[in-house]
């Protein structure tokens, strides 16, 4: 189920270079939405329709929140909306996270981050929340998770803000010290590979988000392929629709 | 409210406005915003023989007021379509067409063979889908072939038959001549138009199979051209397609001689395209004067 409509943005900031933070108010999305679902967006001027991901619901104030990076031309368009403006948006979309008893560590790199929050905020304290970026001018969230109660470790890739190194890094040793119940990520493909990989290694089950180019967003044009494998078989399954979010297990990483 | 029915090679739709094949899917996406009683009909997701698995991604991108695809005709394979999605689909109250495409003349009359006997009111036959390394183009784009997999197709099945043709052609009223001589019952058109991009950053084509589709408001002045000259040299009626977004497009290609309307890639930027050009014509009629929307068709006054 998901609704299409104008709704007004009521908040907009820039958190980082380049990277932009709208709420928009849509109680009837907001209803509806879970962490890890996204919403299509149309950028003005633009034909096909920006898929951008959910970055924290609130369902009470029924506002959605996103966080997203001006990439191209259609995204620098969506960026030139300011509060007050409607947006033209379909959501919620997709398959979101699956939330499970127990811990939980979400790792996010760089843009692949406002996904992470929804999905952490449900755990509270208990989530670990590893983040990586190129530096400190390009951290996002990293208080809204400690807002949320989560522990929060920061990387970054030349050292200008929390510990040094790649996320998967530190994500091992949060995997040797601490029982894990579930590995939430979402971020550039060679990370996923990796992180996936780590929760083979440890026995810990693994959902990843994933992004593709996408035309309608709903499953209906089959456009957002991703390689899964199915009882041995490779199958192109849809990021709109089977996804964004997938067991690291059957997908076929690539890139 | 002006009389939006119109009889269409036999069958008769509640109104002119189609989703075109491989938009839309099975209509299951579109329902939680509207019953698809509204449409006139669906044009089905192309389904072939046996299962595909479609092109490697990416097969999206964007380009000036439109987009290229290359999804490779992904889908379940005929008997699936008719196990899961035609039950499902005959208590929508719409016209089901079938779309189908065939990698061979026999893969295309034994295609159109399994429908015989179902519910599915019409047969669209794709001729023309660039996707697809074996297939479609080759039919498409030469009057004795297309000539020829019309006549199989035709032979083998009980349906009204519509055939799908390709804008990748030098005289596209050509081969619209030759698929009405060997029985077709219909035309439609176009299927998209062959096109490329190139990320200037990496030197890779956007679309992993290279090449692909263009649809969308870009390629709407070459749907009326040529819809205007394949309805001029056919007497079988033309389903009008490519770049329809509004109802002020719909009723432009129906003057240039289209008795129904697809509408596609509009679909993906408003979900609801469908229902606003139903709507729109139906206000546009009542402002003009025109009681029955086939009062339209063909009705150009060419300079």
């Amino acid at each position: 189920m998901y609704k299409q409509g104008l709704y007004p943005i009521i908040k907009k900031s820039a958190s980082a270079k380049g990277i932009f933070d709208i709420t928009v108010l849509c109680p009837e999305v907001a209803e509806l939405a879970q962490a890890g679902q996204f919403a299509q967006l149309l950028a003005p001027g633009f034909f096909l329709r920006r898929p951008i991901s959910i970055c924290q619901i609130d369902k009470s104030a029924g506002t959605i929140r996103m966080v997203f990076e001006v990439r191209g031309k259609g995204t620098d368009a969506l960026a030139a909306l300011n509060v007050g403006d409607n947006i033209d948006l379909i959501a919620p979309l997709g398959h979101g996270f699956t939330k499970r008893e127990g811990r939980a560590v979400c790792v996010g790199g760089g843009i692949g981050t406002p996904p992470m929050l929804g999905i952490a905020s449900l755990y509270g304290k208990d989530a670990a929340v590893i983040t990586g970026f190129r530096s400190a001018a390009a951290v996002i969230l990293d208080e809204d998770f400690k807002a949320a109660g989560c522990e929060t470790i920061l990387c970054t890739d030349d050292g200008s803000a929390g510990i040094h190194g790649f996320v998967t890094t530190a994500l091992e040793q949060v995997l040797k010290s601490k029982k894990t119940d579930i590995i939430y990520a979402c971020g550039p493909m060679p990370m996923l590979r990796a992180v996936a990989a780590l929760a083979e290694k440890y026995s810990v089950p693994c959902e990843v988000s994933l992004e593709q180019r996408m035309a309608c967003g709903v499953g209906a044009c089959l456009g957002c392929a991703c390689r899964t494998m199915q009882d041995g078989k490779e199958v192109y399954k849809h990021v709109c629709k089977d996804g964004p979010v997938f067991d690291s297990r059957e997908v076929i990483f690539d890139g | 409210m002006a009389d939006l029915k119109v009889t269409f090679a036999g069958v008769e739709f509640k109104n002119p406005v189609i989703p075109a094949s491989g938009t839309y899917g099975y209509g299951r996406e579109y329902e939680a915003l509207y019953p698809l009683s509204k449409l006139g009909g669906i044009s089905v997701k192309g389904t072939t023989l046996r299962e595909r698995n479609g092109n490697l991604p990416p097969r999206i991108a964007e380009t000036p007021m439109g987009m290229l695809n290359s999804v490779g005709l992904q889908n379940g394979g005929v008997d699936k379509f008719l196990a899961k999605e035609l039950p499902n689909l005959v208590t929508k109250d719409t016209r089901i067409i079938a779309n189908i495409a065939g990698s061979t003349v026999e893969e295309c009359a034994e295609l159109a063979a399994k429908l015989n006997g179902t519910a599915v009111d019409m047969i669209e036959l794709n001729i023309s889908c660039p996707n697809v390394k074996q297939g479609g183009a080759a039919f498409g784009t030469d009057c004795t072939v297309a000539g020829a997999v019309t006549k199989a197709v035709r032979e083998a099945s009980d349906k009204p038959l519509m055939v799908k043709l390709s804008p990748n052609v030098t005289s596209i009223a050509d081969i619209a001549r030759s698929v009405e001589a060997n029985g077709a019952d219909a035309v439609s058109l176009i299927n998209t138009l062959l096109g490329m991009r190139i990320d200037i950053k990496t030197r890779r084509p956007v679309l992993h199979n290279n090449v692909g589709g263009l649809s969308g408001p870009a390629v709407f002045p070459v749907a009326v051209r040529m819809v205007w000259q394949v309805a001029n040299a056919v007497k079988i009626p033309v389903c009008g397609m490519g770049g329809v977004s509004t109802a002020e497009d719909a009723i432009e290609i129906m003057m240039a001689g289209a008795q129904t309307v697809q509408v596609g890639a509009a679909i993906f930027r408003d979900p609801y395209a469908p229902v606003k050009i139903i709507d729109g014509m139906n206000e546009w009629c009542d402002k003009n004067g025109v009681k029955s929307i086939s009062e339209i068709v063909g009705t150009v006054k060419p300079w």
